[in-house]
């Protein structure tokens, strides 16, 4: 019988690390992430967990340590937020490029400086062009589930490429709800055993390799083809993990994306992570005011969901994107990248996609927020003033005016 | 014609020798002073190119085919029994 938990989302991740059975987990301390790997420290204290825990120097050593044991065969695991995810940069390319299937959560946080220790995307949408499967949960529940998923996924022959669970930082991490955790013997039964039938050439003493060789301009563009291929494949292996994990466990997401009183809407809120469940709240009582409202929840960033996006927006009236990042001198990162999937190839008439970047450095958005949102826009389409662009919300203009 | 085909990842198997002998590179040449040495084997943990061979005493020598002559050797010696001559 599964059992019930109150637990945090930095305990939920644990809980499902500890199912998923790594056998080496490094990691450096950083708030908002380190309740992680404290929790898994603890687990293999009591022995419920068997597992090498490296305490390392810093963040580069401990995405290093992970890719030297999943060079070695074994399923790894690290978690890092803000700053440590931007020092293991180097290595988060690395372990890409070797095709390794490492899992890591990463707690969101915004970056440095100034100094903040909230959440805010702009960590984990750094790092969208490193080659890394991408996904950000709503809640706790979804946290502990995707850890697992994210081993079956990245371990996949098909794929092999490493996995990161992203999570908003005290949103989630640090905020207890209730969690189901699984069995051991049904994750033992959805995930294959740990270090068994490894799918890329592991380094040994009988079998010594050399990887990361020197590759010529004759040869350097067919690996990173590979890589593009293999993310192209991962989208049917994020479904089908989706699909067998619902059959063991009882839960299913989606896949990419999932939508929510999507069907009969004609207009979308599009968001990621922990925002969502206020977006789905804030749908409800727009609804409620007759508004044809409905919710779309970006789960994977990394393969961007660009067929499922144009099937589900294309036919709107209006698009609206929250974003909890921004990139300097362009905007809103998802505004961007969504407007991209539904212009390309398409030369007729698309819904207007307006994009909000808010809540940076953790500033707070709530329910009321988005339904501000969506009828200031409302309010803008029906006089017919509404085109294409992103503005900012909640933010304090008179303050730096 | 047949195309060689690639692997996912760039990888190749290390063999002794691959690039030729290198301790040909040399300028400086470390020489161990047998009379000196108290065969802790540190010059051998810490040869980046694993040229310090060490036999069933732990007797050290030097493998002068392989030996770029860096000096870590001589460096990490602690009773100094390793000292870098100039190559002729």
């Amino acid at each position: 019988m599964p059992q019930y938990k109150i637990l945090t989302g930095n305990y939920a991740v644990a809980y499902g690390v500890k199912l998923s059975k790594p056998q080496v987990i490094a990691a450096y301390p950083i708030t908002p992430q380190t309740t992680i790997v404290e929790k898994l420290s603890e687990f293999i204290e009591k022995g419920e967990l068997k597992a090498k825990m490296l305490r390392v120097e810093s963040e580069h050593s401990a995405i290093a340590a992970v890719i030297g044991a999943a060079l070695a065969g074994a399923r790894t695991f690290t978690a890092t937020s803000s700053q440590g995810l931007l020092y293991m940069h180097e290595g988060v390319w690395m372990a890409s490029g070797a095709r390794l299937p490492i899992v890591m959560a990463i707690v969101t946080r915004a970056i440095f400086p100034p100094w903040n220790i909230w959440t805010d995307h702009g960590d984990l949408l750094d790092q969208r062009d490193t080659g890394w499967i991408i996904c950000m949960v709503e809640d706790n529940q979804e946290a502990l589930d995707m850890i697992i998923q994210a081993y079956k996924i990245a371990e996949d022959e098909r794929v092999l490429l490493p996995v990161m669970v992203g999570l908003d930082s005290f949103i989630l991490s640090h905020t207890a709800t209730p969690v189901e955790v699984p069995d051991e013997d049904i994750i033992d039964s959805y995930l294959p055993a740990p270090g068994e039938n490894i799918h890329y050439p592991k380094i040994s003493f009988e079998n010594p390799l050399t990887y990361f060789n020197l590759v010529f301009p004759d040869n350097y563009m067919e690996f990173r083809y590979q890589i593009q291929e293999a993310m192209n494949r991962a989208k049917r292996v994020v479904m089908e993990a989706d699909m067998k994990y619902y059959k063991l466990v009882g839960r299913r997401y989606g896949g990419l994306i999932e939508t929510y009183r999507c069907t009969d809407a004609n207009i979308v809120v599009v968001s990621m992570g922990a925002l969502t469940g206020d977006v789905k709240e804030a749908v409800d009582r727009l609804r409620d005011e007759g508004y044809n409202v409905g919710a779309l929840k970006l789960r994977f960033i990394r393969p961007f969901p660009e067929e499922e996006l144009k099937k589900e927006l294309l036919h709107k009236k209006l698009v609206i994107v929250i974003d909890r990042a921004i990139s300097f001198g362009k905007g809103g990162i998802l505004y961007t990248e969504i407007s991209s999937a539904l212009y390309e190839g398409r030369f007729r008439e698309i819904p207007v996609i307006r994009g909000y970047v808010t809540g940076l450095g953790g500033r707070d958005i709530t329910v009321d927020d988005v339904i501000t949102m969506v009828e200031r826009l409302i309010t803008r389409l029906e006089s017919g003033t509404l085109t294409h662009g992103w503005e900012w919300f909640k933010l304090r203009k008179e303050v730096v005016e | 014609m047949s195309v060689r085909q690639l692997p996912i990842i760039p990888i190749s198997t290390p063999r002794i020798g691959a690039v030729g002998k290198t301790g040909k590179w040399r300028i400086f040449k470390p020489i161990i002073k047998q009379d000196k040495c108290v065969k802790c084997l540190q010059c051998w943990l810490y040869c980046p190119d694993a040229a310090i061979i060490r036999d069933e005493n732990d007797n050290v020598t030097v493998n002068y085919d392989y030996c770029k002559g860096c000096g870590i050797c001589a460096h990490e010696c602690p009773v100094k029994a390793i000292e870098m001559v100039k190559e002729e």
